[in-house]
């Protein structure tokens, strides 16, 4: 018992020591997404291109999916595109939600650099960007075959995220059908 | 006498917040509703200010959605909570009492439970320990020693 009166504080004081320390890695601004484990909300929008179909939340099904919130105001978008642009090629399904942008503005970017979207939705108002919880651009969702959303990337993809995280989720998703 | 009269307008100054006038609700109770509301509300970007206070483009359009939902008839926990479903408890700068909150709420309380129950053993401890009484022999050298 008299110990145990000199241990416990020595105790209680190594936990909250562990608490901080792994308080110091934790990153405020990264919110977890209330979507997670839940279908996408329901949307459907206009392409931001002249003559293009755009998408909506229903066309995200039958396998899994990248829906990419950006914009052309977003500099972190810029340092993603490359990135797009091989997932693109190498045939992963990216959606492009165009957030609180001008249509014309964002259709330059894709005429100028590439388009890695197999199509865009124009979401100028935020609306759609407030129903999915977006703070900033660039975010990611991976959407699964069945519409769900099971992981949001909160900043750009870099091929490190893609190699660690993205590329091995998508191949448990496809995996699982 | 004019540097007074300047200072004067200080009396009427007010705290500015970033509700633009275009935002406002018409009704003044709505609106006075809204603004209680939306000073509970975190901005997502800029973490430390509430969406009343805070002029990032989020910010704003948290405000209108807000609004919109206060307009369409929705109650103060029903508009709240709206925004809430979209982006966590987190946004709530008053954290509500939920399991990953239970440390924050009753760890002080706790804390101060322990540093009671604590203090409270040492005087009561103190308080038992009963002198022992001294044998002759001790008496005797006391004697002696007040004697000098």
């Amino acid at each position: 018992m008299k110990r145990l009166v000199f241990i416990l504080p020595l105790v209680v004081l190594t936990g909250v020591l562990i608490a901080f320390a792994a308080g110091l890695r934790h990153d405020p601004s990264i919110l977890p997404s209330q979507l997670l484990n839940r279908p996408l909300p329901a949307f459907a929008r206009a392409s931001v291109q002249p003559g293009q179909a755009g998408f909506g939340s229903a066309m995200l099904r039958g396998q899994p999916t990248l829906l990419n919130v950006w914009a052309s105001w977003c500099a972190a978008c810029k340092y993603e595109h490359p990135v797009l642009m091989q997932l693109s090629a190498a045939g992963v399904p990216i959606y492009g939600l165009v957030w609180k942008d001008t249509a014309p503005a964002a259709a330059a970017v894709l005429a100028t650099s590439g388009n890695p979207y197999r199509a865009t939705a124009n979401d100028a108002d935020g609306r759609i960007g407030i129903d999915l919880g977006i703070v900033a651009a660039p975010e990611t969702f991976v959407v699964d075959g069945h519409g769900r959303v099971r992981y949001k990337q909160i900043g750009p993809i870099t091929p490190e995220v893609w190699a660690n995280t993205l590329s091995p989720l998508l191949a448990t998703l496809r995996a699982e059908g | 006498m004019t540097r007074a009269f300047l200072l004067l307008w200080l009396v009427v100054a007010t705290p500015v917040a970033a509700v633009l006038p275009a935002e406002q609700l018409p009704d003044p109770q709505q609106e006075a509703r809204a603004r209680t509301i939306s000073r509970g509300l975190r901005c997502v970007q800029c973490q430390n200010q509430s969406i009343d206070d805070s002029e990032a483009p989020i910010a704003h359009d948290l405000r209108v959605v807000l609004r919109e939902r206060i307009a369409a008839g929705a109650s103060d926990v029903e508009a709240r909570d709206y925004i809430v479903q979209r982006y966590g408890s987190y946004v709530l700068l008053k954290p509500p009492v939920e399991a990953g909150t239970l440390f924050l709420w009753l760890g002080p309380a706790a804390f101060v439970a322990i540093g009671g129950i604590a203090a409270a053993l040492t005087v009561t401890r103190r308080r038992t320990i009963e002198p022992t009484p001294l044998t002759p022999a001790e008496a005797a050298r006391v004697d002696t020693l007040l004697d000098h």
